[in-house]
Protein backbone atom coordinates (compact mmCIF):
# COMPACT_ATOMS: atom_id res chain seq x y z
CA UNK A 1 0.00 0.00 0.00
CA UNK A 2 1.42 3.36 -1.02
CA UNK A 3 -0.07 6.40 0.81
CA UNK A 4 0.77 9.71 -0.51
CA UNK A 5 0.94 13.39 2.05
CA UNK A 6 0.38 15.64 -0.47
CA UNK A 7 -0.79 19.53 -0.24
CA UNK A 8 -1.24 22.39 -2.45
CA UNK A 9 0.42 24.69 -0.48
CA UNK A 10 3.89 24.66 1.17
CA UNK A 11 4.46 24.50 4.86
CA UNK A 12 1.29 22.92 5.85
CA UNK A 13 2.34 20.06 7.96
CA UNK A 14 3.26 17.38 4.96
CA UNK A 15 6.69 16.49 6.52
CA UNK A 16 5.18 16.25 10.07
CA UNK A 17 2.22 14.22 9.11
CA UNK A 18 4.88 11.70 6.69
CA UNK A 19 7.68 11.44 9.23
CA UNK A 20 4.98 10.66 12.68
CA UNK A 21 3.16 8.70 10.52
CA UNK A 22 5.84 6.44 9.39
CA UNK A 23 7.43 6.52 12.95
CA UNK A 24 4.25 5.86 15.26
CA UNK A 25 3.65 2.16 13.20
CA UNK A 26 4.66 -1.42 14.53
CA UNK A 27 5.03 -2.74 10.85
CA UNK A 28 7.85 -2.60 8.79
CA UNK A 29 7.13 0.32 6.87
CA UNK A 30 9.07 2.71 3.63
CA UNK A 31 9.49 6.49 4.04
CA UNK A 32 10.06 8.16 0.22
CA UNK A 33 10.83 11.54 0.76
CA UNK A 34 10.25 12.95 -3.18
CA UNK A 35 10.17 16.68 -2.46
CA UNK A 36 13.58 16.32 -3.90
CA UNK A 37 13.96 20.01 -4.05
CA UNK A 38 13.67 20.94 -0.23
CA UNK A 39 13.68 17.57 0.95
CA UNK A 40 13.39 17.90 4.98
CA UNK A 41 12.41 14.30 6.35
CA UNK A 42 15.76 13.48 7.18
CA UNK A 43 16.08 16.15 9.50
CA UNK A 44 13.71 14.47 11.68
CA UNK A 45 14.23 10.14 10.73
CA UNK A 46 18.22 11.53 11.58
CA UNK A 47 19.12 8.39 9.24
CA UNK A 48 22.36 6.82 10.19
CA UNK A 49 24.40 5.23 7.77
CA UNK A 50 22.92 6.58 4.53
CA UNK A 51 23.70 4.50 1.67
CA UNK A 52 24.68 7.22 -1.34
CA UNK A 53 23.67 6.57 -4.98
CA UNK A 54 23.90 9.50 -7.86
CA UNK A 55 21.35 9.58 -10.12
CA UNK A 56 22.63 10.46 -13.82
CA UNK A 57 19.77 11.25 -16.82
CA UNK A 58 20.76 10.54 -20.50
CA UNK A 59 22.04 13.39 -22.21
CA UNK A 60 23.49 13.02 -25.89
CA UNK A 61 27.43 13.34 -27.07
CA UNK A 62 28.28 14.05 -30.31
CA UNK A 63 30.82 12.24 -31.47
CA UNK A 64 32.84 14.86 -33.81
CA UNK A 65 34.80 11.60 -35.92
CA UNK A 66 31.17 10.27 -36.75
CA UNK A 67 29.06 13.46 -36.69
CA UNK A 68 28.43 14.30 -40.50
CA UNK A 69 25.74 17.87 -39.01
CA UNK A 70 22.69 15.86 -41.18
CA UNK A 71 20.81 17.72 -38.38
CA UNK A 72 18.43 15.12 -37.55
CA UNK A 73 18.79 15.29 -34.30
CA UNK A 74 18.13 18.82 -33.98
CA UNK A 75 14.70 18.07 -35.92
CA UNK A 76 13.22 15.56 -33.46
CA UNK A 77 14.50 17.34 -30.43
CA UNK A 78 11.54 19.14 -29.17
CA UNK A 79 13.42 20.97 -26.38
CA UNK A 80 16.06 22.48 -28.20
CA UNK A 81 18.95 20.86 -26.54
CA UNK A 82 20.90 20.44 -29.99
CA UNK A 83 21.56 23.07 -32.26
CA UNK A 84 23.88 22.94 -35.97
CA UNK A 85 26.25 25.59 -35.66
CA UNK A 86 28.66 25.89 -38.63
CA UNK A 87 28.66 22.39 -39.71
CA UNK A 88 29.36 21.11 -36.11
CA UNK A 89 26.18 20.14 -33.49
CA UNK A 90 26.01 22.08 -29.88
CA UNK A 91 24.66 19.97 -26.99
CA UNK A 92 22.45 22.08 -24.46
CA UNK A 93 22.45 19.08 -21.91
CA UNK A 94 20.42 21.31 -19.13
CA UNK A 95 18.01 21.65 -21.91
CA UNK A 96 17.91 17.65 -22.43
CA UNK A 97 14.47 15.63 -21.36
CA UNK A 98 16.36 12.50 -22.23
CA UNK A 99 13.69 11.23 -24.67
CA UNK A 100 16.90 9.53 -26.55
CA UNK A 101 14.89 10.94 -29.87
CA UNK A 102 18.29 12.10 -31.38
CA UNK A 103 20.08 8.43 -30.67
CA UNK A 104 17.39 6.76 -31.96
CA UNK A 105 17.43 8.88 -35.47
CA UNK A 106 21.04 9.78 -35.59
CA UNK A 107 22.23 7.86 -39.19
CA UNK A 108 25.70 7.91 -38.38
CA UNK A 109 25.33 6.44 -34.44
CA UNK A 110 27.25 9.66 -33.99
CA UNK A 111 25.23 10.23 -30.65
CA UNK A 112 26.65 8.47 -27.84
CA UNK A 113 25.16 8.39 -24.13
CA UNK A 114 26.27 10.94 -21.91
CA UNK A 115 24.77 12.15 -18.74
CA UNK A 116 23.56 14.97 -16.39
CA UNK A 117 23.38 14.37 -12.78
CA UNK A 118 20.00 14.53 -11.01
CA UNK A 119 21.16 14.64 -7.62
CA UNK A 120 21.28 12.05 -4.73
CA UNK A 121 19.50 9.25 -3.76
CA UNK A 122 20.04 8.04 -0.45
CA UNK A 123 18.64 5.18 1.44
CA UNK A 124 19.25 4.02 5.46
CA UNK A 125 17.37 1.67 7.44
CA UNK A 126 16.61 1.62 11.05
CA UNK A 127 14.77 -0.93 12.79
CA UNK A 128 11.19 -1.29 11.11
CA UNK A 129 11.70 1.85 9.29
CA UNK A 130 13.76 2.09 5.41
CA UNK A 131 13.68 5.63 4.59
CA UNK A 132 15.00 6.74 1.07
CA UNK A 133 15.62 10.02 -0.18
CA UNK A 134 15.87 12.39 -3.44
CA UNK A 135 18.07 15.22 -3.22
CA UNK A 136 18.34 17.32 -6.31
CA UNK A 137 21.22 18.96 -7.37
CA UNK A 138 21.37 22.53 -7.11
CA UNK A 139 20.96 23.98 -10.35
CA UNK A 140 19.18 21.05 -11.72
CA UNK A 141 15.84 22.32 -12.73
CA UNK A 142 13.91 19.19 -13.47
CA UNK A 143 13.12 17.31 -10.39
CA UNK A 144 10.28 14.82 -12.17
CA UNK A 145 13.06 12.33 -12.98
CA UNK A 146 14.90 12.25 -9.69
CA UNK A 147 11.49 11.74 -7.95
CA UNK A 148 10.85 8.71 -10.81
CA UNK A 149 14.46 6.80 -9.29
CA UNK A 150 13.24 7.53 -5.95
CA UNK A 151 9.79 5.93 -6.47
CA UNK A 152 11.55 3.22 -8.45
CA UNK A 153 12.87 1.96 -4.73
CA UNK A 154 9.42 0.79 -4.10
CA UNK A 155 9.26 -2.40 -3.84
CA UNK A 156 5.84 -4.41 -4.28
CA UNK A 157 3.75 -5.37 -1.37
CA UNK A 158 5.74 -2.53 0.87
CA UNK A 159 3.96 -0.41 2.90
CA UNK A 160 5.39 3.02 1.42
CA UNK A 161 4.77 6.89 2.75
CA UNK A 162 5.26 9.57 0.48
CA UNK A 163 6.05 13.11 1.96
CA UNK A 164 5.41 14.88 -1.71
CA UNK A 165 6.55 18.14 -3.04
CA UNK A 166 3.52 21.31 -2.77
CA UNK A 167 1.73 22.16 -6.26
CA UNK A 168 -0.18 20.50 -8.29
CA UNK A 169 2.30 20.54 -11.27
CA UNK A 170 4.11 17.98 -12.91
CA UNK A 171 6.67 17.30 -9.10
CA UNK A 172 3.24 16.89 -7.06
CA UNK A 173 1.91 14.39 -9.49
CA UNK A 174 4.82 12.53 -10.29
CA UNK A 175 4.69 11.53 -6.23
CA UNK A 176 1.55 11.07 -6.04
CA UNK A 177 0.66 8.74 -9.35
CA UNK A 178 -0.35 5.23 -8.49
CA UNK A 179 -0.70 5.94 -4.79
CA UNK A 180 -3.26 3.84 -2.95
CA UNK A 181 -4.17 6.53 -1.13
CA UNK A 182 -4.03 10.50 -1.00
CA UNK A 183 -3.22 12.21 2.75
CA UNK A 184 -4.14 16.39 1.88
CA UNK A 185 -2.64 18.43 4.39
CA UNK A 186 -3.59 22.31 4.39
CA UNK A 187 -4.18 24.74 7.00
CA UNK A 188 -7.40 26.81 7.13
CA UNK A 189 -6.93 29.80 5.75
CA UNK A 190 -8.08 31.40 2.41
CA UNK A 191 -4.52 30.15 1.07
CA UNK A 192 -4.93 27.15 2.31
CA UNK A 193 -8.22 26.89 1.42
CA UNK A 194 -7.81 27.99 -2.40
CA UNK A 195 -4.44 25.71 -2.69
CA UNK A 196 -6.40 22.18 -1.52
CA UNK A 197 -9.30 23.14 -4.35
CA UNK A 198 -6.31 22.91 -6.70
CA UNK A 199 -4.57 20.10 -4.89
CA UNK A 200 -7.96 18.02 -4.74
CA UNK A 201 -8.87 18.61 -7.97
CA UNK A 202 -5.49 16.89 -9.20
CA UNK A 203 -5.78 13.96 -6.62
CA UNK A 204 -9.46 13.65 -9.02
CA UNK A 205 -7.89 14.17 -12.05
CA UNK A 206 -5.54 10.29 -10.59
CA UNK A 207 -8.71 9.04 -9.67
CA UNK A 208 -7.00 8.43 -6.31
CA UNK A 209 -9.17 7.98 -2.91
CA UNK A 210 -8.10 10.97 -0.42
CA UNK A 211 -9.15 12.85 2.41
CA UNK A 212 -8.14 15.77 4.80
CA UNK A 213 -5.99 16.78 7.48
CA UNK A 214 -6.40 20.41 8.83
CA UNK A 215 -3.73 21.79 10.56
CA UNK A 216 -3.27 24.78 13.08
CA UNK A 217 -6.99 23.90 13.09
CA UNK A 218 -8.12 26.44 15.33
CA UNK A 219 -6.73 29.51 13.01
CA UNK A 220 -8.45 31.12 10.30
CA UNK A 221 -12.25 30.69 8.92
CA UNK A 222 -14.54 27.90 8.30
CA UNK A 223 -14.05 27.70 4.84
CA UNK A 224 -11.72 24.54 4.38
CA UNK A 225 -14.73 22.31 6.84
CA UNK A 226 -16.96 24.14 4.65
CA UNK A 227 -15.49 23.11 1.29
CA UNK A 228 -14.95 19.44 2.74
CA UNK A 229 -18.34 19.11 3.81
CA UNK A 230 -19.95 20.06 0.61
CA UNK A 231 -17.21 18.11 -1.77
CA UNK A 232 -17.46 14.73 0.28
CA UNK A 233 -13.68 15.17 1.73
CA UNK A 234 -13.56 13.22 4.58
CA UNK A 235 -11.33 14.95 7.45
CA UNK A 236 -9.19 12.30 9.34
CA UNK A 237 -7.18 14.61 11.67
CA UNK A 238 -7.35 18.22 13.02
CA UNK A 239 -4.41 19.60 14.66
CA UNK A 240 -4.56 22.66 16.42
CA UNK A 241 -2.08 25.25 16.45
CA UNK A 242 0.33 24.59 19.95
CA UNK A 243 3.56 26.72 20.45
CA UNK A 244 4.49 23.22 22.01
CA UNK A 245 3.97 21.41 18.82
CA UNK A 246 5.95 24.41 16.66
CA UNK A 247 8.50 24.01 19.01
CA UNK A 248 9.46 20.30 18.46
CA UNK A 249 8.92 20.62 14.67
CA UNK A 250 11.22 24.02 14.28
CA UNK A 251 13.93 21.34 16.64
CA UNK A 252 13.99 18.42 14.27
CA UNK A 253 12.13 16.57 16.57
CA UNK A 254 9.10 14.01 16.66
CA UNK A 255 5.61 14.48 17.93
CA UNK A 256 5.39 11.00 18.67
CA UNK A 257 8.20 10.60 20.40
CA UNK A 258 7.77 13.92 22.40
CA UNK A 259 4.23 13.55 23.36
CA UNK A 260 3.70 9.87 23.64
CA UNK A 261 -0.66 10.62 23.37
CA UNK A 262 0.30 11.42 19.85
CA UNK A 263 1.27 7.65 18.51
CA UNK A 264 -2.01 6.45 19.39
CA UNK A 265 -3.45 9.26 17.09
CA UNK A 266 -1.52 8.51 14.28
CA UNK A 267 -2.07 4.79 14.56
CA UNK A 268 -5.28 5.21 14.57
CA UNK A 269 -5.02 7.86 11.32
CA UNK A 270 -3.43 4.43 9.76
CA UNK A 271 -6.25 2.58 10.57
CA UNK A 272 -8.62 4.30 9.27
CA UNK A 273 -6.91 4.72 5.73
CA UNK A 274 -6.10 0.81 5.96
CA UNK A 275 -10.36 0.53 5.93
CA UNK A 276 -10.72 3.57 3.62
CA UNK A 277 -8.49 1.46 1.00
CA UNK A 278 -10.30 -1.91 1.69
CA UNK A 279 -13.31 -0.22 1.25
CA UNK A 280 -12.35 1.55 -1.87
CA UNK A 281 -11.01 -1.98 -3.36
CA UNK A 282 -14.27 -3.44 -2.76
CA UNK A 283 -16.02 -1.09 -4.35
CA UNK A 284 -14.38 -1.74 -7.26
CA UNK B 1 13.73 48.46 -14.27
CA UNK B 2 15.24 46.38 -10.34
CA UNK B 3 13.26 43.77 -9.56
CA UNK B 4 12.88 42.13 -6.29
CA UNK B 5 11.65 38.58 -6.37
CA UNK B 6 10.21 36.73 -2.97
CA UNK B 7 11.46 33.63 -2.64
CA UNK B 8 11.90 31.08 0.44
CA UNK B 9 13.06 26.99 -0.90
CA UNK B 10 10.30 25.78 1.89
CA UNK B 11 6.73 26.68 1.27
CA UNK B 12 4.45 28.69 3.99
CA UNK B 13 7.05 30.76 5.77
CA UNK B 14 4.97 34.11 4.54
CA UNK B 15 6.28 34.78 0.75
CA UNK B 16 3.13 36.28 -0.30
CA UNK B 17 1.97 38.08 2.77
CA UNK B 18 5.21 39.96 2.65
CA UNK B 19 4.83 40.13 -0.98
CA UNK B 20 1.57 41.75 -0.52
CA UNK B 21 2.25 43.97 1.90
CA UNK B 22 5.77 45.44 0.03
CA UNK B 23 3.19 46.20 -3.11
CA UNK B 24 1.05 48.26 -0.30
CA UNK B 25 3.99 50.27 0.27
CA UNK B 26 6.00 50.66 -3.03
CA UNK B 27 5.36 53.05 -5.66
CA UNK B 28 5.67 53.39 -8.81
CA UNK B 29 5.88 49.56 -9.39
CA UNK B 30 4.55 46.46 -11.17
CA UNK B 31 3.46 43.25 -9.68
CA UNK B 32 4.27 39.36 -10.55
CA UNK B 33 2.92 36.10 -9.04
CA UNK B 34 5.09 33.82 -10.50
CA UNK B 35 4.02 31.05 -7.88
CA UNK B 36 2.03 29.60 -11.26
CA UNK B 37 1.38 26.53 -9.64
CA UNK B 38 -0.50 27.42 -6.66
CA UNK B 39 -0.63 31.60 -6.88
CA UNK B 40 -2.52 33.05 -3.82
CA UNK B 41 -1.49 36.48 -4.20
CA UNK B 42 -4.18 37.27 -5.81
CA UNK B 43 -6.36 36.37 -3.13
CA UNK B 44 -4.99 39.53 -1.41
CA UNK B 45 -4.87 42.17 -4.37
CA UNK B 46 -8.16 40.43 -6.10
CA UNK B 47 -6.57 41.99 -9.45
CA UNK B 48 -9.12 43.16 -12.31
CA UNK B 49 -8.39 41.24 -15.13
CA UNK B 50 -8.17 43.15 -18.33
CA UNK B 51 -6.54 40.99 -20.80
CA UNK B 52 -6.37 36.85 -20.54
CA UNK B 53 -3.94 34.50 -22.70
CA UNK B 54 -4.42 30.78 -23.06
CA UNK B 55 -0.72 29.20 -22.45
CA UNK B 56 0.20 26.87 -24.80
CA UNK B 57 2.73 24.85 -22.57
CA UNK B 58 4.06 21.99 -25.00
CA UNK B 59 2.22 19.27 -27.72
CA UNK B 60 1.29 15.70 -26.52
CA UNK B 61 1.19 12.73 -28.76
CA UNK B 62 -2.35 10.77 -29.41
CA UNK B 63 -2.64 7.39 -31.39
CA UNK B 64 -5.06 7.60 -34.12
CA UNK B 65 -6.26 3.96 -33.25
CA UNK B 66 -7.71 3.34 -37.06
CA UNK B 67 -3.83 4.07 -38.36
CA UNK B 68 -2.14 2.34 -36.20
CA UNK B 69 -0.99 -1.14 -36.62
CA UNK B 70 0.32 -2.27 -33.30
CA UNK B 71 3.76 -2.21 -34.23
CA UNK B 72 5.13 -1.61 -31.08
CA UNK B 73 7.86 1.08 -32.43
CA UNK B 74 5.97 3.83 -30.66
CA UNK B 75 6.27 1.59 -27.12
CA UNK B 76 10.05 0.56 -27.03
CA UNK B 77 10.91 4.04 -28.07
CA UNK B 78 9.18 6.04 -25.25
CA UNK B 79 11.60 6.78 -22.49
CA UNK B 80 8.65 7.36 -20.08
CA UNK B 81 6.63 5.00 -20.08
CA UNK B 82 3.87 6.75 -21.33
CA UNK B 83 1.89 4.24 -23.95
CA UNK B 84 0.17 1.13 -22.78
CA UNK B 85 -0.37 -2.22 -24.37
CA UNK B 86 -3.66 -0.95 -25.37
CA UNK B 87 -1.60 1.58 -27.50
CA UNK B 88 -3.04 4.40 -25.38
CA UNK B 89 -0.74 7.47 -24.50
CA UNK B 90 -1.39 8.14 -20.71
CA UNK B 91 -1.14 12.17 -20.82
CA UNK B 92 0.43 12.79 -17.35
CA UNK B 93 3.40 10.59 -18.39
CA UNK B 94 3.79 11.84 -22.20
CA UNK B 95 6.90 14.02 -21.72
CA UNK B 96 6.02 15.66 -25.58
CA UNK B 97 8.87 15.00 -26.77
CA UNK B 98 7.41 13.96 -29.72
CA UNK B 99 10.00 11.05 -30.83
CA UNK B 100 6.90 8.47 -31.40
CA UNK B 101 5.16 10.87 -33.65
CA UNK B 102 8.59 11.18 -35.85
CA UNK B 103 9.07 7.58 -35.83
CA UNK B 104 5.67 5.93 -36.26
CA UNK B 105 5.99 3.67 -39.64
CA UNK B 106 2.31 4.12 -39.80
CA UNK B 107 2.41 8.06 -39.48
CA UNK B 108 -0.54 7.38 -37.06
CA UNK B 109 0.37 9.70 -34.11
CA UNK B 110 -0.91 13.12 -34.09
CA UNK B 111 0.99 15.63 -31.95
CA UNK B 112 -1.38 18.45 -31.05
CA UNK B 113 -0.55 21.32 -28.69
CA UNK B 114 -1.52 21.80 -25.58
CA UNK B 115 -3.33 24.36 -23.72
CA UNK B 116 -1.89 24.08 -20.18
CA UNK B 117 -2.88 27.22 -18.49
CA UNK B 118 -3.44 30.75 -18.81
CA UNK B 119 -2.31 34.19 -18.21
CA UNK B 120 -3.71 37.51 -17.36
CA UNK B 121 -2.82 41.06 -17.50
CA UNK B 122 -4.52 43.28 -14.66
CA UNK B 123 -4.51 46.05 -12.61
CA UNK B 124 -5.00 46.39 -9.01
CA UNK B 125 -5.38 48.66 -6.25
CA UNK B 126 -1.49 48.65 -5.92
CA UNK B 127 -0.92 48.90 -10.08
CA UNK B 128 -0.72 46.48 -12.78
CA UNK B 129 0.02 42.88 -12.12
CA UNK B 130 0.37 39.82 -14.51
CA UNK B 131 -0.43 36.32 -12.98
CA UNK B 132 -1.28 33.24 -14.48
CA UNK B 133 -2.96 29.90 -13.78
CA UNK B 134 -1.39 26.80 -14.94
CA UNK B 135 -3.73 23.82 -15.58
CA UNK B 136 -3.79 21.41 -12.55
CA UNK B 137 -1.35 18.62 -13.69
CA UNK B 138 0.01 20.08 -16.17
CA UNK B 139 3.80 20.64 -16.64
CA UNK B 140 6.46 23.50 -18.20
CA UNK B 141 5.45 25.90 -14.96
CA UNK B 142 8.82 27.29 -15.83
CA UNK B 143 7.86 28.64 -19.38
CA UNK B 144 4.93 30.21 -17.76
CA UNK B 145 6.79 31.87 -15.32
CA UNK B 146 9.24 33.31 -17.99
CA UNK B 147 6.57 34.64 -19.97
CA UNK B 148 4.10 36.41 -16.97
CA UNK B 149 7.63 37.89 -15.64
CA UNK B 150 9.27 39.26 -19.63
CA UNK B 151 5.23 40.78 -19.49
CA UNK B 152 5.19 41.85 -16.47
CA UNK B 153 8.88 43.82 -17.16
CA UNK B 154 7.25 45.13 -20.34
CA UNK B 155 4.02 46.52 -19.07
CA UNK B 156 6.16 48.42 -16.07
CA UNK B 157 8.44 49.93 -18.76
CA UNK B 158 5.11 50.99 -20.63
CA UNK B 159 3.87 52.60 -17.53
CA UNK B 160 7.33 54.17 -16.93
CA UNK B 161 7.57 52.16 -13.65
CA UNK B 162 10.83 51.10 -12.78
CA UNK B 163 10.33 48.56 -9.79
CA UNK B 164 9.00 44.63 -10.36
CA UNK B 165 7.79 43.05 -7.27
CA UNK B 166 7.94 39.23 -7.74
CA UNK B 167 5.75 36.42 -5.43
CA UNK B 168 8.43 33.47 -6.08
CA UNK B 169 7.30 29.68 -6.11
CA UNK B 170 8.70 27.13 -2.91
CA UNK B 171 11.36 25.10 -4.08
CA UNK B 172 14.52 25.00 -6.25
CA UNK B 173 13.50 23.77 -9.47
CA UNK B 174 12.91 24.85 -12.97
CA UNK B 175 9.84 27.21 -11.78
CA UNK B 176 12.23 29.03 -9.41
CA UNK B 177 15.23 29.03 -11.08
CA UNK B 178 12.83 31.05 -14.15
CA UNK B 179 11.87 33.10 -11.82
CA UNK B 180 15.14 34.36 -10.32
CA UNK B 181 17.00 34.39 -13.53
CA UNK B 182 18.09 37.80 -14.23
CA UNK B 183 16.42 39.44 -11.31
CA UNK B 184 17.93 42.36 -9.69
CA UNK B 185 18.09 40.52 -6.23
CA UNK B 186 16.05 37.61 -4.53
CA UNK B 187 14.97 37.79 -0.57
CA UNK B 188 14.66 34.25 1.31
CA UNK B 189 11.76 34.43 3.67
CA UNK B 190 13.05 31.83 6.21
CA UNK B 191 11.29 30.48 9.25
CA UNK B 192 13.21 29.48 12.59
CA UNK B 193 13.19 25.66 12.21
CA UNK B 194 15.41 22.88 11.04
CA UNK B 195 13.79 22.73 8.11
CA UNK B 196 13.67 26.37 7.27
CA UNK B 197 17.32 26.56 7.78
CA UNK B 198 17.89 23.91 5.41
CA UNK B 199 16.04 25.05 2.63
CA UNK B 200 17.41 28.53 2.94
CA UNK B 201 20.90 27.16 2.65
CA UNK B 202 20.09 25.13 -0.74
CA UNK B 203 18.18 28.45 -2.08
CA UNK B 204 21.24 30.72 -1.41
CA UNK B 205 22.79 27.81 -2.98
CA UNK B 206 20.68 28.10 -5.81
CA UNK B 207 20.58 32.22 -5.97
CA UNK B 208 25.10 32.21 -5.96
CA UNK B 209 24.58 29.77 -8.52
CA UNK B 210 22.82 31.95 -11.12
CA UNK B 211 24.78 34.73 -9.11
CA UNK B 212 21.95 36.57 -8.29
CA UNK B 213 21.94 38.81 -4.96
CA UNK B 214 20.00 37.94 -2.09
CA UNK B 215 18.26 39.04 1.24
CA UNK B 216 17.32 37.27 4.14
CA UNK B 217 14.45 38.21 6.38
CA UNK B 218 13.48 35.71 9.26
CA UNK B 219 9.85 35.56 9.82
CA UNK B 220 8.23 34.16 13.26
CA UNK B 221 11.52 34.29 14.11
CA UNK B 222 10.26 33.96 18.05
CA UNK B 223 9.13 30.40 17.33
CA UNK B 224 12.42 29.21 17.88
CA UNK B 225 14.52 32.07 18.57
CA UNK B 226 17.92 29.79 19.32
CA UNK B 227 17.39 28.64 15.57
CA UNK B 228 16.91 32.02 14.32
CA UNK B 229 20.45 33.02 15.87
CA UNK B 230 21.34 30.32 13.36
CA UNK B 231 19.93 31.41 10.38
CA UNK B 232 21.81 34.66 11.33
CA UNK B 233 24.87 33.13 11.53
CA UNK B 234 24.52 30.90 8.35
CA UNK B 235 23.10 34.27 6.01
CA UNK B 236 26.56 36.40 7.68
CA UNK B 237 28.91 33.47 6.73
CA UNK B 238 27.37 33.61 3.53
CA UNK B 239 27.87 37.23 3.04
CA UNK B 240 24.24 38.16 2.74
CA UNK B 241 22.38 40.76 4.88
CA UNK B 242 19.67 40.25 7.04
CA UNK B 243 16.80 43.16 6.04
CA UNK B 244 15.01 41.86 9.32
CA UNK B 245 13.29 39.58 11.88
CA UNK B 246 9.33 39.63 12.31
CA UNK B 247 7.60 37.89 15.22
CA UNK B 248 5.11 35.27 15.61
CA UNK B 249 1.98 36.90 14.89
CA UNK B 250 -1.74 35.92 14.15
CA UNK B 251 -2.82 38.96 12.42
CA UNK B 252 -0.82 37.69 9.56
CA UNK B 253 -3.70 34.98 9.51
CA UNK B 254 -6.54 37.72 9.92
CA UNK B 255 -5.17 39.94 7.69
CA UNK B 256 -4.73 37.10 4.79
CA UNK B 257 -8.76 36.30 5.89
CA UNK B 258 -9.67 39.88 5.68
CA UNK B 259 -8.57 40.00 2.29
CA UNK B 260 -6.35 42.71 3.45
CA UNK B 261 -2.24 43.39 3.08
CA UNK B 262 -0.76 43.55 6.60
CA UNK B 263 0.13 47.39 6.47
CA UNK B 264 -4.09 47.99 5.05
CA UNK B 265 -5.10 45.31 7.91
CA UNK B 266 -3.17 47.09 10.79
CA UNK B 267 -1.58 50.34 9.33
CA UNK B 268 -0.74 51.47 12.76
CA UNK B 269 0.98 48.14 14.43
CA UNK B 270 4.26 47.24 15.32
CA UNK B 271 3.97 44.32 12.18
CA UNK B 272 3.52 47.06 10.07
CA UNK B 273 5.77 49.27 11.47
CA UNK B 274 8.58 46.74 10.90
CA UNK B 275 7.53 45.68 7.43
CA UNK B 276 7.66 49.28 6.59
CA UNK B 277 11.30 49.26 8.10
CA UNK B 278 11.99 46.13 5.90
CA UNK B 279 11.04 47.18 2.77
CA UNK B 280 13.44 50.72 3.18
CA UNK B 281 16.42 48.50 4.08
CA UNK B 282 15.93 46.58 1.07
CA UNK B 283 15.67 49.34 -1.14
CA UNK B 284 18.56 50.97 -0.08
CA UNK B 285 20.46 47.81 0.59
CA UNK B 286 23.73 47.03 -2.07
CA UNK B 287 22.33 43.75 -3.02
CA UNK B 288 19.14 46.36 -4.70
CA UNK B 289 21.31 48.70 -5.57
CA UNK B 290 24.88 48.21 -6.19
CA UNK B 291 26.18 46.52 -10.15
CA UNK B 292 25.73 43.26 -9.72
CA UNK B 293 28.71 42.10 -10.47
CA UNK B 294 30.10 44.52 -7.78
CA UNK B 295 27.79 43.27 -5.28
CA UNK B 296 28.13 38.76 -5.71
CA UNK B 297 31.68 38.72 -5.91
CA UNK B 298 32.35 38.83 -2.55
CA UNK B 299 29.71 36.40 -2.21
CA UNK B 300 31.08 33.93 -4.63
CA UNK B 301 34.75 34.46 -2.87
CA UNK B 302 33.41 33.48 0.23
Amino acid sequence: MIISIASGKGGTGKTTIATNLATSLDSRVTLLDCDVEEPNSHLFIKPQREQLEKAFAFVPEINDQLCTACGRCVEICQFNALTLISDNILVFPELCHSCEGCLAVCPEHAVEEGRRELGDIKSSRSGQLTFVQGCLRIGEAMSPPLIKRVRGTIKPGELVIIDAPPGTSCPAITSMKDSDFVLLVTEPTPFGLHDLILAHEAVKQLELPCALIINRSDIGDNSVWEYADSNGLPILLEIPFDRQIAEIYSRGHILVEEVPAWRQTFQSLFRTITSLVDSEKVVQ
Amino acid sequence: MKELVIISGKGGTGKTSLTAAFAALAEKHVLCDADVDAADLHLLLKPNIKERTEFIGGNKAIIKQDVCNQCRTCIDLCRFDAISEEFEVDLLDCEGCGVCVALCPQKAIDFPQQKCGEWFISETRFGPMVHARLGIAEENSGKLVSIIRKQAKELGEQQHHNLMITDGPPGIGCPVIASITGATAVLIVVEPTLSGLHDMERVADLARHFTIPALVCINKYDLNPEIAVSIEQEARHRNLQIVGSIPFDSMFTRAMVAGKTLVEYEPTSQITEMIKDIWHTISISDAFNKKRAEYILPVLNN
